[in-house]
């Protein structure tokens, strides 16, 4: 077990004079690395607001005019706004402006033929089901997706990425759909491709519109969003929102559901991102965005870097040995996570000691090493980090 | 070394960093040491505060699977399919939401987030309920693509007014559930319909590990004021012959964390289990020939432990103002009126060898897991197994005064009839009819006391 180090190092941790920021200039400090947390959030958003912009763009070209190219052109623009995006999630669990509507923007899995025609079952979905559903509206779209009960998944990232995708059947490499879904015919799905336009029109327009919700709320110089909010609270407060944030993230999320569920489970297609098959770039950004928060640094879609107090900064000056274990760990996550091998629904396939299963095992481990950290930390700080 | 989790290791840690300085009191503690201290919409969603690391991994799994939905046969998630073809829901938390309660539709609106039970009298098989020729045992008001549901569910509400003993006037809406639109041809005409909402999934595993012999010394007390005694259930064992102690369900009719599961999986989703391995629908049905199916079992093994042990160390969160002067009174008041006789107060769970977590712990449920009669007003008119129309199981109260933070709503009972505490109080009859009439004739300040002690919980 290598976390025989880590125990000895928690055990010192925990006997150590713990030396709480309670001054004036540590309070500052808290409120300081508070605010740089809503800068990096509204970063966040608003590159994942102005790629999916781009996206909703490549998507109209597409429509208007099908081909390979412009499918094409449509699929890396998706890619593109996950990036962003999947940094992002560092920010719900606490009841932000995500929690709400995260179910319309990011729900997984999906039930493929609750949308469109699938192997074997070429009429069903509602796109193919027009008696069911004449109009293809946003409220039909915004009333089926997640209904209470019958909840599923209609609208967000992953239904995007299912209309330009298309079911993941092939071991080496992503699902096939072809531009020609798109094109008017006599049969196939051809037959419904004005349906599966109007669908994936309403699709980018509501996820734009819908990431733009949620930019707004972190927005600066508005009294009466989220920001405001969380600026106003008592640091301490805000904090603990902050960290239950990065807990969640780190464990439940990507430890538990991403990593952990399909490692066990070993099932092929366990994975966020399963159509495109590009499931390791949302794991290696979520926990960039772990990161971004620790340090309080982001890299922002036009290269430039945005960079001010993260929360190792409240740790740094009373708790050294703290933030210099938090930081490794989180460094060895990111490089454990980064090391998983594309595709994803293959690396969890096959033997124990086969080389995508060792990665994601060793990613588990630091992980859970980060989670640790994190705990401790947030322990010594006295803010509490209740896991799921 | 090994053996000691690292996760265990942070939570005395923790415990030991935090205990100085908060220092719980033990009524807090609701859980014993499972207890977790969360008031946020999240707080039916954590795990047990001293959950071992080796559940660590299957709670994680088991959330998956209990909060993602579940997809039909055809879908690429292949370890998350076979959905159906007939349903009641596409995940666990669709009903109970953010591990949560249910909620009841309003007038003339179909239910997302309740079992409709139905039976004809008589008893089956198993000496349970005897199901509907055709319609078995509940109404599955969901299925695949190209498959009809079982029918359309509509309740009504009627108003029923009345007073308090102060002369002020209140009012309680009586549900009645309508099926309509049978899909697979008519229904018995003698048919009972008993709608269900899912409660909180919060610290079954305690509930569990209370001992059988708790629970049959409980029942053999000689009865207690106002008449009241208690019985246990006893219920079919899936797989097995012998009766045995129900537990779970609002009638106490499913004996474990696990056979409750298997069974939810099977009536409300349509998948299988090797516990039960059959699917969901009569042979009048016919529904079999077509459909694919997501394998066999439906829900493999190790999912169906994973969520197990997910459904048994959801911790309870808890206790709050414990020292306010309001809820101290309430507190009294519960005693004196005696809700306490059936909503005990206090148990101890024995010792449990898959969960030293939820072994030997003080826990403080309200509920003594016994039938007891709770009146005409209340009845569903349905026998399971032991218990009649009339009897219901003592519906544990942790964690209640939460449920509007983490639910959005305060509809109780078991088909949600209530529209908030005061009301599902105002429903008790039967052995409770005494205790009733003491809270209706409360002044108007005492009646708030006693539910601020219930919202503490």
């Amino acid at each position: 077990m290598a976390g025989l180090g880590l125990l000895g190092w928690l055990f010192a941790g925990s006997t150590g004079r713990a030396a709480r920021p309670d001054s004036a200039e540590g309070t500052g400090l808290k409120a300081a690395v508070v605010a740089h947390y809503a800068d990096l959030m509204q970063a966040e958003y608003d590159d994942a607001l102005a790629l999916a912009g781009q996206l909703q763009t490549n998507i109209e070209i597409m429509l208007a005019r099908p081909s390979a190219e412009h499918l094409a052109a449509a699929r890396t623009a998706w890619i593109r706004c996950r990036t962003p995006y999947s940094q992002s999630e560092v920010g719900r669990f606490y009841g932000g402006p995500m929690d709400g509507i995260e179910g319309y923007i990011n729900a997984w899995p999906i039930d493929e033929n609750y949308l469109d025609y699938t192997v074997g079952m070429p009429d069903v979905g509602i796109i193919n089901e027009v008696r069911a559903f004449p109009v293809i509206s946003s409220e039909v779209l915004l009333g089926a997706n997640e209904r209470e009960g019958a909840k599923t998944v209609s609208t967000g990232f992953h239904a995007i990425e299912f209309l330009l995708w298309g079911q993941d059947l092939y071991a080496d490499g992503p699902g096939r759909r072809e531009y020609t879904d798109y094109v008017d015919g006599p049969t196939g799905p051809g037959r419904t491709a004005a349906r599966r336009r109007q669908y994936l029109h309403l699709l980018a327009e509501l996820l734009v519109n819908q990431l733009r919700t949620v930019a707004l709320e972190w927005a600066p110089n508005n009294p009466h969003n989220y920001r405001a909010r969380l600026l106003a609270q008592d640091p301490d407060a805000a904090l603990t929102a902050i960290i239950t944030g990065l807990g969640n993230l780190g464990s439940a999320e990507l430890y538990g559901e991403r990593l952990l569920v399909p490692y066990t489970t070993r099932s092929q297609e366990n994975e966020e991102s399963c159509f495109s098959d590009t499931t390791h770039l949302d794991l290696l950004n979520n926990e960039l965005g772990f990161q971004n928060i620790c340090e309080g640094g982001y890299q922002r879609a036009d290269g430039t870097t945005l960079s001010g107090p993260g929360l190792l900064a409240l740790l740094e000056p009373g708790e050294p040995r703290l933030a210099k274990a938090l930081r490794a760990r989180v460094a060895a996550a990111v490089v454990a996570v980064r090391a998983i091998p594309a595709p994803f629904d293959q690396a969890m396939l096959g033997r124990d000691q086969d080389r995508g299963r060792v990665a994601i095992k060793r990613a588990l481990g630091a992980l859970q090493a980060q989670t640790a950290a994190l705990v401790q930390a947030g322990d010594k700080l006295g803010w509490h980090v209740n896991l799921k | 070394m090994k053996a000691v989790g690292l996760t265990s290791l942070l939570a005395v840690l923790g415990a030991l960093a935090g205990g100085a300085a908060l220092a719980p009191a033990p009524e807090e503690l609701a859980g014993g040491e499972t207890t977790v201290f969360d008031t946020s919409p999240n707080a039916f969603s954590l795990s047990a505060r001293n959950l071992g690391e080796s559940h660590r991994a299957a709670f994680y799994v088991g959330h998956s699977f209990f909060n993602e939905n579940w997809l039909a046969a055809t879908a690429t998630v292949s370890s998350r399919d076979g959905l159906g073809p007939l349903f009641v829901a596409r995940s666990c938390s669709a009903c109970h939401v953010r591990d949560g309660r249910g909620a009841p539709p309003d007038d003339n609106l179909p239910p997302e987030m309740m079992a409709i039970r139905i039976s004809i009298p008589g008893r089956g098989p198993d000496g349970g309920p005897k199901p509907d020729p055709v319609y078995g045992g509940q109404i599955q008001t969901h299925a695949l693509p190209e498959v009809k549901p079982e029918a359309v569910v509509l309740p009504t509400y009627e108003e029923i007014s009345g007073a308090f003993g102060d002369g002020s006037r209140y009012t309680l809406r009586q549900p009645r559930y309508l099926i309509t639109e049978p899909g697979y041809g008519p229904m018995a005409s003698n048919v009972v319909v008993s709608p269900l909402v899912a409660p909180a999934v919060i610290g079954l595993g305690l509930l569990e590990a209370v001992p059988e012999k708790t629970l049959r010394a409980l029942a053999r007390q000689p009865a207690k004021p106002d008449g009241i005694g208690g019985k246990v259930n006893l219920v079919a064992e899936a797989g097995a012959r012998r009766k045995v102690v129900g537990r779970f369900g609002w009638k106490a009719e499913q004996p474990s964390v696990r056979q409750q599961s298997a069974m939810a999986f099977n009536g409300d989703m349509g998948l299988t289990t090797a516990l039960l391995p059959q699917e969901n629908y009569t042979a009048a049905e016919s529904l079999g020939r077509t459909l694919p199916s997501g394998g066999h079992p439906e829900v493999s093994d190790e999912i169906f432990e994973a969520v197990v042990v997910y459904a048994s160390t959801l911790a309870v969160p808890a206790r709050r103002n414990v020292t306010n002067e309001m809820v101290v009174r309430g507190e009294r008041l519960f005693a004196q009126l005696n809700c306490a006789a059936c909503h005990l107060p206090r148990l101890e769970t024995g010792k449990v060898r898959e969960f030293p977590e939820l072994s030997h712990q003080v826990i403080r449920p309200y509920t003594d897991l016994l039938l007891h009669d709770l009146g005409e007003g209340l009845s569903d008119h349905r026998q399971v197994f032991e218990a009649t129309g009339r009897e219901w199981r003592t519906a544990p109260l942790w964690g209640i005064g939460l449920v509007a933070t983490v639910n959005e709503h305060t509809f109780f009972l078991h088909d949600g009839r209530a529209r908030d505490l005061a009301e599902a109080i105002l429903w008790h009859g039967g052995e409770a009819e005494a205790a009733k009439e003491r809270f209706r004739n409360l002044p108007v300040l005492d009646r708030g006391a006693l539910l601020a002690f219930l919202n503490s919980l």
